[in-house]
C-alpha cells in the first residue's frame, strides 16, 4: 500500500505545531498501525530528518499508552486501540491525518505525545482499596454477588487510555473517572471509601480543569475497552448518595 | 452541601437537571392550560382567572399565581446561569480543535446551547407580550387574555418568533429530559428505551400543543 500522511508535529510543549505531509510506500495491510509509523520513522532517520514521536508500550492493547487521532477518531476507525489497529482497513492511495488527543488538561509534550499525568492524579485521589500487604487473602473470603462481580470487572476493563477525553467536544473525564469509581463502590473491598472515593475523585478531575458532561456519548464510542455511556450515570448516582451523606454528618 | 452542589462540575449538573425538570413540569401543565383557548373565550378567560384565585381562601388573590412565578424565575436563572458556567468551562476544557472535522453527536445534542439561548430570548418576549403587555401588538387588556392571544397570533412576527421557539423547545426536550435522567442517576440500561421514548413524547406533545395554538389563530378556528 503507498499512503499519504498528514501527521501532527510540534518540537515541545511551548512551540506551535502544524500538520508536516509524509508518503509511504510498501506498507502491508498487515501491518499494525504503529508498525506503519516504524516505517515512517526509518524512512526519516534515513533521510536525516527528526523521527514522529508518539506513544506506545504493549502493543497488545492492554497498557493504554497508545493515543492517536486517527482521521478525526480516537483510536482509528475500529473499536480498538491504535496498536491493535490494523492498515487493512485504509485503502491503497488513502491520506491519513494523525493528531495527538487535544484537551486542555493533556498538553502535547511533543508531535504525537500527551501529557496524561492529570489521569494518575485522579486514581492518587481516589481510586485505590485500603487493604492489608501480604499474602494473598483466601478467595472465597469476601463473597460478592455475581451480578456485582460483572459490573466490576466491566468497569475494570479500563485501560486509562484518554480516548473518552480526546472523542468529548468537551474534554471531560467522565467516562475513566466513573469506570474507575464504579469498578471499586461496587466492591465490599472499595466499600470503607466508598464515598470519599466518588467525592475526591470527582474534585480531582475538576481540579485538572477537564470538562463536564453533556452527554453526547462520544466518549463511550471511541473507547476501545466498551466502558457504557451508562457507566456515566451510575456514577452520578453515587455522588449524589454521597453528597446527601456527607451534608448529613 | 449547597457549597459542594456549586463548586463541583457534577454537582452544577444537578442544579441544571432539577430546574429543568421544574420547568417542563410547568409546561406540561401550561399546555393543558393553553388548549382551552379552543373552547371558546369565555372558558379561556374563565380559566385565567380562576389561575389567580387559586388556593383562596387559604391564600389570597394571587399569591398562588405569584409562588409559582418565583419559583421560575429561580428555576429559569439558575438553569440559565448553571449552563453558562459549565459551557465556558467544557470550551476551555477543548480549545484546540481537530484538524480533521467529523459531524458529530445527534442534532438536539448539537443544538443545546444555542437552543437554550433562544429559548432564554423567547421567555423574556413572551412574558413582555402577553403577561405584562409591555411589547403587545393592540391594545394589551388585562383579564382578556383570549383577546390578547389572537392580537399575537395576528401578527406574523409574533406567529415566527413563536413556532421558531417551540421548535426550539422540542429539541431541548428530546436531549434534556433524557440527559437529566443520566445526571440525576435514575437512567439505567433497563430504563433506557423507555426515557427515550418518553423524552421524544413529551417533546412532541408540548412542541405540537403550543404550536396549535398560532395555527388555531392562523387558520381562523380561533378569533
Ligand atoms: C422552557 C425552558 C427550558 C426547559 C424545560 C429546559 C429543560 C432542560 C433540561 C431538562 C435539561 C437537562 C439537564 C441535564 O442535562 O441533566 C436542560 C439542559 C440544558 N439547558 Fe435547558 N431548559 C429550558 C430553558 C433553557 C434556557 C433558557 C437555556 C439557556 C440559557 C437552557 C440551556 C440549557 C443547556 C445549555 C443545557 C445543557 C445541555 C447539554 O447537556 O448539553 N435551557 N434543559
Ligand atoms: S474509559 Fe475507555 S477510552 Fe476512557 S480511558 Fe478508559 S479505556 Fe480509555
Ligand atoms: S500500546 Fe499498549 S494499548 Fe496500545
Amino acid at each position: 500500500m503507498k499512503l499519504t500522511l498528514r501527521v501532527w508535529r510540534q518540537k515541545n510543549a511551548d512551540a506551535e505545531g502544524a500538520m508536516s505531509t509524509y508518503e509511504v510506500d510498501d506498507i502491508s495491510p498487515d501491518m499494525s498501525f504503529l508498525e506503519m509509523l516504524d516505517v515512517l520513522n526509518e524512512q526519516l532517520i534515513l533521510s536525516g530528518e527528526e523521527p514522529v514521536a508518539f506513544d506506545h508500550d504493549c502493543r497488545e492493547g492492554i497498557c493504554g499508552a497508545c493515543s492517536l487521532v486517527i482521521n478525526g477518531d480516537a483510536h482509528g476507525p475500529e473499536r480498538t486501540t491504535t496498536c491493535q489497529l490494523h492498515m487493512r482497513s485504509f485503502q491503497d492511495g488513502d491520506t491519513i491525518d494523525i493528531e495527538p488527543w487535544r484537551a486542555s488538561a493533556f498538553p502535547v509534550i511533543k508531535d504525537l505525545v500527551v501529557d496524561r499525568s492529570a489521569f494518575d492524579r485522579i486514581i492518587q485521589a481516589g481510586g485505590y482499596i485500603t487493604a492489608p500487604t501480604g499474602s494473598a487473602p483466601e478467595a472465597h473470603a469476601t463473597p460478592v454477588p455475581k451480578a456485582d462481580a460483572d459490573f466490576a470487572f466491566e468497569h475494570a476493563e479500563c485501560i486509562g487510555c484518554g480516548a473518552c477525553v480526546a472523542a468529548c467536544p468537551n474534554g471531560a473525564a467522565m467516562l475513566f473517572t466513573s469506570a474507575k469509581v464504579n469498578h471499586l463502590n461496587v466492591l465490599p473491598q472499595g466499600a470503607p471509601e466508598r464515598e470519599t472515593r466518588v467525592l475526591d475523585m470527582v474534585a480531582q478531575m475538576d481540579a485538572e480543569g477537564f470538562g463536564g458532561c453533556t452527554l453526547t456519548g462520544e466518549c463511550a464510542t471511541a473507547c476501545p475497552k466498551g466502558i457504557p455511556l451508562m457507566s456515566i450515570t451510575s456514577m452520578n448516582k453515587e455522588w449524589l448518595r454521597a453528597t446527601r451523606k456527607a451534608g448529613k454528618r | 452541601m449547597a457549597r459542594t452542589m456549586w463548586d463541583s462540575s457534577v454537582g452544577k449538573k444537578t442544579v441544571m437537571a432539577v430546574s429543568g425538570v421544574i420547568m417542563l413540569l410547568y409546561l406540561v401543565a401550561h399546555v393543558i392550560g393553553n388548549l382551552k383557548i379552543f373552547f371558546g373565550a369565555e372558558e379561556f378567560n374563565r380559566y385565567g382567572h380562576w389561575l389567580r384565585t387559586v388556593g383562596e381562601p387559604f391564600m389570597h388573590y394571587e399569591w398562588t399565581l405569584w409562588l409559582v412565578r418565583i419559583v421560575l424565575l429561580v428555576a429559569v436563572v439558575a438553569h440559565a446561569t448553571s449552563a453558562y458556567q459549565l459551557s465556558r468551562r467544557d470550551i476551555k476544557a477543548r480549545p484546540s480543535k481537530y484538524v480533521h472535522k467529523k459531524p458529530r453527536a445527534s442534532y438536539a445534542t448539537r443544538t443545546m446551547r444555542w437552543g437554550g439561548v433562544i429559548l432564554g430570548l423567547f421567555i423574556v418576549w413572551h412574558v413582555l407580550d402577553l403577561t405584562t403587555g409591555t411589547v403587545h401588538p393592540g391594545g394589551f387588556q388585562e383579564g382578556h387574555p383570549y383577546q390578547n392571544v389572537v392580537d399575537t397570533f395576528s401578527t406574523w412576527y409574533g406567529n415566527v418568533v413563536y413556532i421558531a421557539a417551540m421548535l426550539a423547545l422540542g429539541l431541548h426536550i428530546r436531549h434534556g429530559f433524557w440527559s437529566a435522567a443520566q445526571t440525576l442517576g435514575v437512567g439505567s440500561r433497563t430504563r433506557d428505551r423507555a426515557l427515550k421514548t418518553i423524552a421524544n413524547v413529551l417533546a412532541l406533545l408540548l412542541t405540537a400543543g403550543f404550536i396549535a395554538v398560532p395555527v388555531g389563530v392562523m387558520t381562523g378556528v380561533v378569533s
